[in-house]
């Protein structure tokens, strides 16, 4: 079988055990919609600072709600030392990577989808964004390749749920900043060319950060 | 290292060597398993038997010395030695949320296994667990889990089989049932190397047997050679240190 088929066998069994235990979807979009609910009280969604704030708002619902998600996915892997069996399968461990990062992402960019109209519908924006789709879609990427690496990282010590956003958040910094730029000025009613500089960001990092996660993951798996 | 002649020994480690920073688990095990072969590891906790086996099935790089599986280089040549490869140990690797049939069918997918769902039945027959087929694995037995794990082990036919104290934390009725379907195993041309803390099973199972204290193998002998009356003496014997 091919790399992608065994990758996909990896994302299947993922979802497959998501869909019994929903532990990542229910927890994580309950953080994450509270993030928002908490935020509207705070700020009021009419005033001219929305383009500022509302983007930061969104953002930092994604991130912590992603953390919350990345270190489940691997905690899964932790139960019945299951990560000892997938190391076991005669295949390279860059389908082990890619596998897990497809899980993450799913997950994540799922918990996205429900999360944005809300954000839109309680801050008083229009619902058809389709340039904010594309900013959470690549800036999603690049969160959860980076972070796919870091949660089996941190899976591996004792406190992880500590150690993920400590190792991890640091990394993923320069996507955060692009992105909650990229959302103001979609937000603000700006235009194509006003958003590229930031877009373009993303994008690098995400091609930067797919390939070094690829190429380290087999020693973060290892030792 | 050089590769060794595959016809001559399914497992053989020279001199090999495992350390933790400071930690030495293994301190240059010499070690040989003829095809078919069963070996029987015993020693006291902190003896390096499973670093051994994490070694040996490719989950850990070794620290030095080297370690050929039917001639293989584990440092060479992974993916090769794993396919010929079945892991037991006392954690299942087992996906709590999935029936027996879907840890099968995933584990089988990576194995590149033919005819999938046949082999499944057939390995799940194997373990007398056709009945539980569409249950979770989270509610199943800790008896049960342990089987479907053996289930998984074999699911590729491996040639050569490492357990790491398979009967760990079974009930004596859970013991019985692993122990008929570990001799199944065991039967055949199948070379396996299992550590256990039970001395008169692992007698029982193993035609050599080894004694691994400190990271070196302080016996070794064939089970014809040893005295089973004795067993306890002679692992107390050499395992003095710890054991008083």
């Amino acid at each position: 079988m091919s790399f992608a088929t065994k990758a996909s066998a990896i994302l299947w069994k993922d979802v497959l055990s998501e869909l019994r235990a929903r532990e990542i979807v229910t927890s994580v979009l309950v953080f994450g919609l509270l993030v928002l609910v908490v935020f509207n009280f705070a700020f009021d969604p009419g005033s001219g600072t929305m383009a500022i704030v509302g983007a930061g708002i969104l953002w930092v619902a994604f991130t912590f709600a992603g953390v919350l998600s990345l270190n489940r996915s691997f905690a899964m892997e932790k139960e019945n030392s299951c990560i000892d069996g997938l190391m076991l399968c005669p295949v390279d461990r860059q389908v082990l990577y890619w596998g897990k990062l497809a899980g993450c992402f799913t997950f994540m960019f799922l918990v996205e989808i429900i999360i944005t109209p809300v954000f839109l519908v309680l801050f008083n924006q229009s619902l058809w964004m389709p340039r904010l789709g594309l900013v959470v879609l690549l800036a999603t990427v690049g969160f959860a390749a980076v972070g796919t690496l870091f949660s089996a990282l941190a899976a591996n010590t004792k406190a992880r749920d500590i150690m993920l956003p400590i190792l991890f958040l640091p990394m993923i910094v320069p996507v955060i900043i692009a992105a909650v730029e990229a959302t103001g000025i979609v937000l603000d009613g700006g235009t194509w060319s006003d958003m590229a500089t930031w877009l373009w960001i993303i994008l690098a990092f995400d091609v930067i950060f797919l390939a070094v996660s690829a190429l380290v993951f087999e020693f973060v798996l290892e030792e | 290292m050089e590769q060794e002649n595959p016809s001559s020994w399914a497992i053989r480690c020279e001199g090999l060597k495992k350390s933790f920073g400071e930690q030495h688990a293994l301190r240059g095990v010499d070690l040989t398993v003829a095809r078919g072969e069963c070996l029987a590891v015993f020693g006291p906790n902190g003896a390096g038997k499973t670093t051994l086996i994490k070694v040996l099935c490719t989950m850990s790089r070794p620290s030095g010395g080297g370690a050929w599986i039917d001639g293989l280089d584990i440092r060479k040549a992974p993916n090769e030695i794993r396919r010929k490869l079945g892991v037991v140990s006392h954690a299942t690797f087992l996906y709590g949320n999935l029936t027996p049939a879907e840890n099968l069918r995933f584990y089988g997918k990576m194995y590149d296994v033919p005819n999938l769902e046949n082999r499944i039945e057939e390995v799940l027959d194997q373990v007398h667990l056709r009945s539980r087929i569409h249950d979770r694995v989270s509610t199943l037995s800790r008896g049960m889990q342990q089987r479907v794990a053996i289930a998984r082990s074999i699911i590729h036919n491996p040639s050569i089989m490492l357990m790491d104290e398979p009967e760990t934390g079974l009930d004596p009725h859970a013991t019985i049932m692993m122990r008929d379907i570990l001799d199944s195993i065991n039967s055949g041309d199948r070379t396996v190397v299992v550590t256990t803390h039970d001395l008169g099973r692992g007698l029982e199972l193993g035609d050599r047997m080894a004694i691994l204290h400190k990271g070196r193998v302080v016996f070794e002998a064939p089970k014809a050679e040893i005295d089973a009356g004795r067993i306890h003496e002679l692992y107390d014997e050499h395992t003095r240190a710890v054991v008083r």
